[in-house]
């Protein structure tokens, strides 16, 4: 929708361009390019310890009977670090950090962020939290599953300091995320180049907008949790403690007042991706650009007055129920506009499926399977009997495992020329989508099943009545892990690639501006500032 | 034994609705009065959907119309009591099995019948959008179709999918509401066993019978007995008589557990220095098995729920001899579980202090 009246690749005046040294620019890097792709760096390696740590369950679940680890407790400690490396170090450091740094300031027209030091500082917060996280693994772990209820989280119950130091973890991403939001939400609102009205803004900045107030906004609310959680455990206080005057189930409204919102965060970045992707490869506009806009910006004002939907077994009364349950349904009806977009998008189009673009339409696909399912789930009545169940497992694999890593792997196929300027080979790309799609459909839909069945969540170890289904699920883990490691030849390929990436190698379907400067961008973007018709 | 108590709910429920009450004009409360103690209308899955295509129709012509008219539906279909099985059943989770455990009483067959209502519904959805996606992937493709349109509006089309899901979802809504408030308590007792989950075990309380009060701990797979189920057994059952309303007051005592029984219809944390209440009866004799459902550490996988529903001649005989068997438990403070760098707490107040 936006177009730049004129390019800038023809005339980069390379004489103002920075060339610092490879530590300089690295290291103390101030530029949202590079700290950008720092932060997808980030998110790979952290992606090789949670997908790690997934393999290791599902081998641990492929038959009944404990396999490889030593008791409950280890198998807990993994659990928890598969949900926290996932949530903080993997999604959110690719999608908000990595695609929203590189391509936010370039989609409205400005030269950088709007505190270019504050986005480095965002960025190296996040290394000694996942350091933290992950050395916890080797002091005792914390085996309270990732929503970190107490009293499971005093230290009456998990001991040592892991769990102190998934704590402090949590408090390092919470603050590079709230920096890293007001950093968005101040250059969205002052740097857009002129002529970009909001209503112009393209969807993927629409989306990390409404992200970034969603994190400025709920993160907080974690932070005090889990700093009220340090106090219990080693300062004595009893926030959580019914014994001291305490409630358990306060953590859970606070922690779920940050959870909830947690999950938009996730997917909404991932909505404005695949937008554009849709777009360009159907060479047609986004069809209701308005309501796609808005439609973000409702499910992320509702996100936050659903969150106690996960604690229907947690003893609300009835009534609180009800509006819980009511208000959760209401998400799906913005979540409908946005599927029935897209595909309106496509229809009329003139279609062609590259790589970002299989994984743009597996992503509406797979994201109405987990939305309908969470329609289920938001029942009360029925979540008696899913709740805490494989079926819910399945639900938020699907919309995140499927929704927000295709997301991922969708703007890593339709941005890594413009990036790197070496583009990635198509075929190898198509087959890592087809490897991906089966390997996460066999993985998470006998999930379904299990969690129909019963199937509690977070067991090592299971009644033989669930074997049938659980060898499925871990064959497709397998094939899921495969082709994870198959990216990375995909990757290796890439980099290695000798073929030059014109500016905009899409054609006319990709108008936004990051099409209009060479790939890879100048240091500086543009040299002047675009102007928008 | 069981249809009678059913039976007698259903005429005074019918008597309510042929008053002319109308859904959407009155609060929770008087919902809650209506359909707490019953849950007609929910035991027939084409019955709900029935229902939810009625209310569909019912938006043009009033929602408490259709309503009014499912439940007569409802009361027809609901008259004659589904055959109560002579025999003991078993249900437990079975192998390779897709759908939601058999039902053992009203809460989860009221379940079933909701469950296979959304079912359909996010069915025929998905269907639905899959089957868009693979048209609009084969009709547009680039050789087909080289060029595109540049539509990018009609506002008909986005009204239209703004407000189905909206009408879809208040299908869906209507029932799910009525669930909730039958499931939440039973307005009509029969008698109140205690909850406590403990790490790893439960200890389950009868008020109603004077003390009696005792351990349940899963059998280790080394002691199984033939036919026992590993992971799922325990040593004492919890034993209840079948047709009987029975409320269940759930308390935690070290971390949060889930006291969760699906083919019963039930779950309820069990949360320190919380009572919860929820309900559910068994309307056949069997065993049901159920698993605690919240992660309470070490052994989470191995504290499972066995519910022992028997006739009330059985159930008097079982009660008369386990108040001599748990005697000695009486009072006695929960056994100390020791597990390498976990203590238990002291001095926790009991659940049937904390119930009365």
């Amino acid at each position: 929708m936006a177009t730049a009246s004129h390019t800038h690749d023809d005339h980069n005046d390379h004489g103002h361009d920075h060339a610092p040294g490879f530590f300089k620019r690295w290291f103390f890097s101030t530029s949202h390019k590079d700290i950008g792709i720092l932060y997808l760096i980030f998110a790979v390696l952290a992606a090789f310890v949670g997908i790690g740590l997934s393999l290791l369950m599902r081998i641990e679940l492929q038959t009944p009977g404990m396999q490889i680890f030593a008791d409950g407790q280890a198998w807990n400690v993994a659990v928890t670090a598969h949900g926290v490396i996932m949530v903080f170090f993997v999604i959110m450091p690719a999608l908000i950090g990595g695609f929203g740094n590189y391509f936010v300031p370039i989609m409205i027209g400005a030269p950088d962020m709007a505190f270019p030091r504050l986005n480095n500082i965002s960025l190296w917060l996040l290394f000694p939290a996942l350091v933290l996280g992950v050395g916890s693994l080797f002091v005792g772990g914390t085996g309270t599953g990732w929503t970190l209820y107490p009293p499971l989280s005093n230290s009456q119950y998990q001991a040592g300091m892991g769990l102190d130091m998934v704590l402090f973890a949590l408090h390092l991403a919470g603050a590079s995320s709230i920096l890293g939001a007001v950093n968005f939400i101040t250059t969205i609102f002052n740097m857009r180049a002129p002529g970009m009205t909001l209503h112009k803004m393209p969807l993927f900045v629409w989306g990390m907008l409404v992200t970034a107030f969603l994190l400025l906004l709920s993160v907080p609310v974690l932070g005090g949790a889990i700093t009220m959680l340090i106090t219990d455990r080693n300062f004595g206080t009893a926030f959580f403690d019914p014994a001291g005057g305490g409630d358990p189930v306060l953590f859970q409204h606070l922690f779920w007042f940050f959870g909830h919102p947690e999950v938009y965060i996730m997917i909404l970045p991932a909505f404005g991706i695949i937008s554009h992707i849709l777009s360009t490869f159907s060479r047609k506009p986004i069809f209701g650009y308005l309501g796609m806009a808005y439609a973000m910006v409702a499910i992320g004002v509702v996100g936050f007055v659903v969150w106690a939907h996960h604690m229907f077994t947690s003893g609300i009364s009835v009534d609180t129920r009800a509006y819980f349950m009511a208000a959760t349904m209401i998400i799906a009806v913005p979540t409908g506009i946005k599927i029935f977009s897209w595909i309106a998008t496509m229809w009329g189009g003139s279609l062609t499926f590259k790589t970002p673009m299989l994984f743009a339409i597996g992503f509406i696909f797979l994201f109405t399977m987990g939305g309908v399912t969470g329609v289920k789930l938001s029942n009360a009545s029925v979540d008696v009997i899913l709740h805490n169940t494989y079926y819910v497992i399945a639900h938020f694999h699907y919309v995140l495992s499927l929704g927000a890593v295709f997301g991922i792997y969708a703007g890593f196929y339709y941005w890594i020329g413009k990036m790197s300027g070496k583009q990635y080979p198509e075929r190898l790309g198509q087959i890592h989508f087809w490897l991906t799609f089966i390997g996460v459909n066999l993985t998470f839909f006998p999930m379904h099943f299990l969690g129909a069945q019963g199937m509690p969540r977070r067991y090592p170890d299971y009644p033989e009545a669930f074997a049938g289904w659980n060898l499925i699920a871990s064959l497709g883990a397998y094939v899921s892990v495969a082709s994870f490691l198959f990216f990375f030849y995909v990757c290796y390929r890439t980099f290695t690639s000798k073929e030059p990436v014109p500016a905009n190698p899409w054609g006319e379907g990709a108008t936004t501006l990051e099409w209009q400067v060479s790939s890879p961008p100048p240091f500086h973007t543009f040299d002047e500032l675009p102007r928008i018709r | 034994m069981r249809a009678g108590s059913y039976g007698a709910a259903t005429v005074r429920d019918w008597e309510w609705r042929r008053r002319g009450h109308r859904l959407g004009f009155e609060g929770m409360e008087a919902l809650r009065l209506r359909y707490g103690r019953t849950g007609l209308g929910m035991r027939r899955s084409n019955v709900s959907r029935f229902a939810g295509f009625l209310a569909l129709a019912g938006l043009a012509t009033g929602l408490g119309l259709g309503l009014t008219s499912a439940s007569a539906f409802a009361q027809a279909s609901g008259a004659v009591a589904p055959g109560t099985s002579p025999s003991p059943e078993v249900i437990a989770p079975i192998d390779w099995a897709m759908g939601l455990q058999a039902a053992a009483g009203p809460v989860k067959d009221a379940i079933h019948d909701f469950n296979q209502l959304v079912l359909w519904i996010i069915t025929a959805i998905t269907i639905f959008v899959g089957v868009l996606l693979l048209y609009v992937m084969w009709r547009f493709r680039a050789s087909k179709n080289p060029v595109p349109s540049r539509t990018s509006h009609h506002t008909l089309l986005e009204v239209a999918w703004t407000v189905v899901p909206v009408l879809i979802l208040i299908v869906i809504a209507i029932p799910s509401f009525r669930l909730i408030y039958y499931q939440d308590r039973a307005v009509d007792a029969d008698m109140t066993i205690n909850v406590t989950g403990r790490q790893w075990y439960w200890h389950y309380a009868y008020p109603d019978a004077g003390n009696l009060a005792f351990d349940s701990y899963p059998v280790a797979t080394a002691d199984l007995q033939p036919g026992q189920l590993r992971n799922l057994d325990v040593d004492n059952p919890l034993v209840i008589p079948v047709g009987k309303n029975i409320r269940v007051l759930t308390t935690g005592q070290d971390v949060i557990h889930s006291f969760f029984v699906p083919s019963l219809g039930v779950q309820k944390y069990t949360i320190p220095g919380r009572t919860l209440e929820t309900w559910f009866r068994a309307d056949r004799a069997g065993t049901f098995y159920g698993q605690c459902n919240q992660i309470c550490g070490q052994n989470h996988w191995f504290m499972p729920i066995v519910v022992k529903a028997v006739p009330q001649a059985e159930y008097d005989a079982w009660l008369e001899q386990a108040r001599q068997r748990f005697a000695a438990d009486q009072g006695a403070p929960a056994p100390v579980v020791a597990q390498s760098g976990v203590t238990q707490p002291g001095g926790v107040t009991t659940v049937a202090e904390l119930s009365r």
